[in-house]
């Protein structure tokens, strides 16, 4: 290999790819603005819808129908002080109503709920009948039905205490102790770092790992593929630069667009994080909102230094791929189905309770996302951040081989 | 100087199974001669060049370009070599100034030499303001034009030229037959593939006719015509592809 080749050819890639809108796009702008973006842009968005239906529920009401009101009128008599939900008369096509969105939800009162209670009073059910259950029905996942099943829930179980206290009180009992009898408090004893790790530990090297792999494709595209289809890489192989300095000049201008992708994105995750609870704790009194997302920049360094080795891996391997590819189109095709690998192998590290053990060390990319995991909640186990790193090396260093094979075939140079 | 002997190229396709594209090939083109590669699409004129030029390696033979043996000295081969095809394209988001710059770095041309040796090409090809315009806003006229400084950028002693013209309106292919004749002026070796019989009688010194990737006749232009007893160079092109078919 000839270094100064292989420098002149990364040097004029590199000026290429910075005049390439495409590559701008996914390699620099798309890490910087898409994690603000979703922290910031979908939370307030979220935050704005929710409040707009919770505001236009109070205004118009949710309508509820009630199946067997006859049954317990004490019951429907509560329920229709709830200022959010508006009770209807029961109709038999109720479950189509429901699913067309007319009607938000159904309360179904079983016979014997009030069973003798005709002045409002409560008596016990029948024994031998068993519980009556009183059932809701809902269209799941629909966000204005599931609000009025959480109203009808939080009305039904404060009418379930109501009725408890009665029956209680008809045999000389206080329900005070016999219902509560101690009180739960929650406190958190775990560092700040701890805490935000497990709560951001498992999306940052997620999100770090997808911005890497999509930062690499379009140069690793672009330099192989988008040469060949337009007629530049036969020109560029009658010039005396070897095949070696060719690739390694290719390889360190996709890999310094992989570097900077992840580079960025750790920034701008580091940054919104650092913004973000400030602009909680200024608009609401609670402080400790800030301390959940305080995110060290030595675990960042840290998740960066071990991204390295991937970086390494995805240019070479998409480097490699790309040149089967006889277009720029063709590549893309052969992108996508690796981009979901990657995103598989991540989303690992992403599941409640994994943890890094022995069989998901020699994982590529999983292992990354799951030792940054650890890193980000403030631990380095340093014997499997050495393993995980070695392994990472030695991919990528099959891939760059893989690579440069590649540039060796004529039936792949010229498909 | 080019010495072709014995060439041949065969390549593994999964659909056609063996393809012999170029079969033992053999010529010599001279310094400050122009031979010319004459056959029908297919014939192996691009892969011939191709080996010549070491993009390709020949499945057997071999070939000295300039005194180098293009299998084992590939690297001193296209430091001496200038080679233009159709296919051969620009870098469309770099100016020309920085294209021919480019290949001249990549020949291992010096800073200083190098901006002399593109003033002094962009001034002969005319090229003016265009120097510092992207390669992607050039006529087709202006980039062919950089495409020749990038092919001369390192001075080379041999020229290839595989079908120059092909796609070219009149007077930009007459810039390039102007180009060749040009540079066999200079005293360079230069190659030229075509299939078009005008181009090839005004240019070529020597024509070798080749046929389903055979050599099938050499001769000048008027050799060719009195042994094949044809008035033109296309009557005798067919007559020698109908007798070796």
């Amino acid at each position: 290999m000839n270094a100064r080749q292989a420098r002149i050819v990364w040097g004029k890639e590199v000026r290429e790819l910075m005049r390439d809108r495409r590559t701008l796009i996914s390699t620099l702008v798309l890490p910087v603005l898409l994690i603000p973006l979703l922290a910031v842009g979908f939370g307030f968005l979220t935050a704005r819808q929710a409040g707009k239906v919770r505001q236009e529920a109070q205004q118009t009401g949710l309508k509820v129908m009630v199946l067997g009101a006859e049954r317990a009128p004490g019951l429907v008599a509560f329920l229709a002080q709830s200022p959010v939900l508006r009770l209807a008369p029961a109709t038999p096509d109720y479950a189509a109503r429901i699913a067309s969105k007319e009607v938000r939800a159904a309360i179904d009162i079983p016979a014997g709920l009030e069973a003798g209670d005709a002045g409002g009073g409560l008596a016990l059910p029948p024994e031998a009948a068993g519980l009556p259950v009183v059932r809701i029905l809902h269209y799941m996942g629909e966000f204005r039905s599931q609000m009025a099943v959480r109203e009808l829930q939080r009305l039904l179980r404060e009418y379930r205490d109501r009725v408890v206290t009665a029956r209680l009180a008809g045999m000389g009992l206080t329900s005070r102790d016999l219902l509560a009898p101690f009180a739960v408090a929650e406190e958190n004893v775990a560092a700040s770092r701890k805490v935000s790790g497990n709560l951001l530990g498992g999306i940052i090297p997620y999100m770090i790992v997808i911005l890497c792999f999509v930062g690499a494709m379009n140069p690793a595209m672009d330099l192989t593929a988008g040469e060949k289809e337009r007629g530049t890489l036969e020109t560029l192989l009658t010039s005396p630069v070897d095949r070696s300095s060719l690739v390694v000049g290719k390889f360190l201008a996709t890999l310094a667009a992989a570097l900077a992708s992840a580079t960025l994105s750790l920034a701008s995750f580091g940054a919104t994080f650092s913004i973000l609870p400030l602009a909680l704790s200024a608009s609401g009194p609670d402080a400790r909102a800030s301390l959940l997302f305080s995110i060290s920049p030595g675990g960042l360094l840290a998740v960066l230094a071990m991204m390295g080795p991937l970086a390494v891996m995805f240019s070479a391997v998409l480097l490699a791929v790309s040149l089967l590819a006889r277009s720029y189109k063709e590549a893309q095709s052969y992108g996508g189905p690796m981009m979901f690998l990657v995103i598989g192998l991540a989303l690992v590290g992403m599941l409640p309770g994994m943890e890094l053990t022995w069989r998901y060390v020699f994982v590529p990319v999983t292992n990354v996302s799951l030792i940054s995991k650890e890193i980000l909640t403030g631990r380095f186990p340093w014997g499997a951040i050495a393993v995980v790193f070695g392994s990472s090396c030695l991919y990528a260093g099959a891939a760059l081989a893989a690579a440069a094979a590649a540039f060796r075939r004529e039936s792949v140079l010229f498909r | 100087m080019i010495e072709a002997s014995g060439l041949s190229k065969v390549f593994r396709d999964r659909r056609r199974g063996r393809v012999q594209a170029v079969e033992a090939v053999s010529f010599t083109c001279r310094p400050g001669e122009v031979y010319g590669l004459l056959g029908a699409n297919g014939a192996g004129k691009t892969t011939t060049l191709r080996m010549l030029a070491t993009l390709l390696r020949p499945s057997a033979g071999t070939a000295r370009v300039a005194g180098h043996d293009v299998q084992s000295e590939a690297g001193a081969v296209r430091a001496r070599i200038g080679f233009l095809s159709a296919a051969t394209a620009l870098y469309g988001r770099l100016t020309a100034r920085e294209q021919v710059a480019y290949f001249g770095r990549l020949h291992g041309m010096q800073d200083a030499r190098l901006r002399d040796r593109v003033n002094e090409l962009f001034a002969w090809l005319e090229l003016g303001p265009e120097a510092e315009a992207r390669c992607d806003q050039l006529s087709t006229g202006q980039r062919q034009k950089v495409s020749l400084a990038r092919t001369l950028v390192h001075d080379p002693p041999v020229m290839i030229f595989d079908e120059p013209t092909m796609g070219l309106d009149v007077l930009a292919a007459r810039a390039i037959m102007r180009f060749i004749q040009n540079c066999r002026a200079r005293g360079k070796t230069v190659l030229f593939s075509s299939h078009v019989m005008s181009e090839v009688e005004r240019l070529c010194d020597r024509v070798g006719i080749i046929h389903r990737g055979r050599l099938l006749a050499e001769g000048t232009v008027g050799g060719l015509q009195s042994a094949y007893r044809e008035a033109s160079l296309e009557d005798a092109f067919v007559r020698v592809v109908e007798a070796g078919a």
